[in-house]
């Protein structure tokens, strides 16, 4: 302990730290290997430049280029009981959420917001495959209905982005109860005669592509996803036989008629907004630099949906 | 011949040497061994109940899958008449794994659907396992619409340990089968109710118990994932399944707590299979009372009711 170690030591690092490049400034593809830099890659939605492979984008990332100058409003997601079934593993459930939410930044697996897409007013659900791999547990299933009954109160439809390895295993029966809740989530669009449209991106298994994630008007996949309800490591072992190449992607899909449509994410918003259009019978869009929304839409209004999960009943 | 479970070992020995016992009096009519085998018999009861008065959500997972265990076709058998199956989803083909069809329950005309699993080798194969494809979903659809057309109850039985995971089940759209089956389930006009009678595994019981009642035999389980399948996946190691089976809540008793189950029936002493009949008869009440308690709810109000309970579910987790 003396002037060097407190004082001069600090200062020198930190000239040095400071004229270090920062680790996350080149991401590699894990396709094809090509370095990209992180700018293009984000003005380029994570998709690479080089060999088109799409790679894992945050709800929030993907939100902020589909709705018009970046701008949306999240709508409130009820807050379920935290770990209903007391569950440990190797670890405790809750441990594995606070590590999830340091290292995403985020509250849970889902992201809900309400905004204009090409002028065409939406409720869009993103789901977090870094957030614990997107799984889907009680919080999943609360942001579904409120981005259900969001999209009803405001007369939108609803635009939902997949992405889950399928259930979340720690909050058991109480994840499989999401195949049932989020269905009746998709059934309240249906009778409000407003579409529900599925983009289905990398992955997309097990109990989510077995309920919502595969009961859309339209169905859209990013090219290359796998999708699937048992994974091919299950199959295999399963069949004891080598799957075709293929297999379980977003094109084997559109081939044996799952899909309507596998779209590259940098066509996917125009795509989008072109659909949108005519199934809510709206004027064709128009393209090009607008002025960015006068007003963010302004938050709902969620009591409404207090019935569906009490947040004020904690154990 | 009984099938011991690896729990009940200890039993196995007591009863046979009961047996051995008996034979032996049997090949020589001087022995007087009753005063001894009677003793034996009344420590294997004891053996029994206590095996089965605390029975470890793993040991239920093994109970509920014991291959002994009464099987959709003999409840159909012993608590319906006049049934009449019916097969096919008139697109691709028709799925054994999947019983249905049109049958009386107490004189009244319903729908059944269950899962077969089958008692040998033989049917065992023909009926998969319990484990449906896309088509015997598909052939459920079918049948709740005509119920739903006809105003006909459905009563479903689910005894699988999920939905086959297969190539072909995956290319006709596994996934879409079962979502569409949930989504029959909640949108059928008429009243829906559903037994768990051994095993109730994933999305493929998911898509037939989305009933306005669900009921559970006392040792039978009902999961997100098999404990073997959670064990691998977050142990690691598939042979941590009771840490996994108890970290899971499977059990009918547990599910009751979390509002998953309605109703839990109570099985027989040492499980289903060792007395069948008692058993069946249970599920009959059961059912019947259910019926029971659809007459509360007036005819148009099926489906808000339905739809109703599955939002509540889980709002309260365990400690309430």
């Amino acid at each position: 302990m003396n002037w060097i170690t407190n004082y001069v030591r600090p200062r020198i690092n930190s000239i040095f730290s400071r004229r270090e490049v920062p680790e996350n400034l080149w991401t590699k593809c894990d396709e094809c290997g090509t370095m990209l830099f992180h700018r293009e890659l984000t003005d380029n939605l994570h998709v690479c430049a080089n060999c088109g492979h799409h790679m894992q984008i945050t709800p929030r990332a993907r939100f902020k280029a589909l709705f018009d100058s970046g701008i949306f409003t999240e709508v409130r997601v009820p807050e379920p009981v935290a770990d209903p079934l007391h569950f440990r593993d190797q670890k405790k459930y809750p441990d594995r959420m606070r590590a999830a939410q340091k290292a995403t930044g985020e509250h849970e697996a889902m992201l809900v917001a309400a905004g204009e897409v090409g002028r065409t007013p939406i409720v869009a659900a993103a789901q977090d495959f870094s957030f614990m791999g997107g799984s889907m547990g009680m919080y999943v299933g609360n942001a579904i209905i409120a981005a259900a009954e969001e999209a009803v109160r405001l007369g939108r439809p609803l635009v939902l982005f997949s992405a889950a390895g399928g259930a979340r295993m720690q909050e058991g029966i109480l994840s499989l109860m999401q195949m049932p809740r989020t269905t009746v989530a998709i059934q309240m669009l249906r009778e409000a005669g407003l579409p529900y449209i599925v983009v289905l991106t990398h992955p997309t298994t097990g109990g989510v592509t077995a309920s919502y994630a595969m009961l859309g008007d339209i169905q859209i996949a990013e090219p290359n996803s796998l999708i699937c309800f048992a994974g091919p490591r299950v199959i295999e072992q399963t069949i004891r036989e080598k799957l075709p190449e293929g297999f379980q992607r977003a094109e084997y899909l559109l081939e044996h008629g799952m899909l309507d449509r596998v779209t590259d994410r940098r066509h996917l918003r125009e795509e989008l907004v072109t659909i949108l259009r005519m199934l809510m019978q709206q004027p064709p869009p128009v393209w090009g630099e607008l002025p960015p929304p006068a007003e963010p839409v302004v938050a709902s209004d969620t009591e409404e949906s207090a019935d569906t999960a009490q947040s004020d009943t904690q154990s | 011949m009984t099938h011991y479970l690896d729990f009940e070992k200890p039993l196995a020995e007591i009863e046979g040497k009961a047996e051995e016992l008996r034979a032996m009096a049997r090949s020589n009519e001087e022995m007087d061994i009753e005063a001894e085998a009677r003793a034996l018999d009344k420590k294997a009861a004891g053996m029994l109940r206590d095996l089965y008065g605390k029975l470890t959500p793993w040991r239920k997972c093994q109970v509920a899958r014991h291959p002994m265990r009464p099987h959709c076709r003999d409840y159909i058998d012993a608590l319906f008449t006049e049934y009449t199956p019916l097969a096919g989803d008139r697109a691709f083909g028709e799925d054994d794994a999947v019983m249905g069809g049109l049958a009386r329950f107490q004189d009244r005309a319903v729908v059944v659907i269950g899962h077969e699993k089958g008692h040998d080798t033989k049917s065992r194969l023909t009926h998969n396992f319990g484990m449906a494809r896309p088509e015997g979903y598909r052939k459920a659809i079918r049948l709740m619409d005509m119920a739903d057309r006809f105003g006909l109850p459905v009563i479903t039985l689910v005894d699988t340990p999920g939905a086959y995971p297969g190539k072909g089940a995956e290319e006709r759209g596994q996934s879409e089968a079962i979502a569409r089956a949930t989504e029959k389930c909640l949108q059928i006009g008429v009243p829906l109710l559903s037994v768990i009678i051994g095993e109730g595994g994933s999305g493929g019981a998911v898509a037939f118990a989305t009933a306005n009642r669900v009921a559970m035999l006392e040792h039978s389980v009902y999961s997100v994932i098999s404990p073997e399948g959670c064990a691998s996946i977050l142990w690691k190691d598939a042979e941590k399944m009771r840490e996994a089976a108890e970290a899971l809540r499977l059990t009918a008793q547990d599910l009751h707590k979390l509002g998953v189950c309605d109703r839990v029936i109570p099985e027989p002493l040492g499980g289903a299979h060792r007395d069948t009949e008692a058993t069946i008869a249970a599920v009959g009440e059961a059912i019947t009372a259910m019926l029971g308690e659809m007459n509360e709810i007036e005819p148009k109000g099926y489906v808000a009711a339905r739809r109703k309970k599955f939002l509540n579910i889980g709002s309260k987790g365990l400690a309430a």
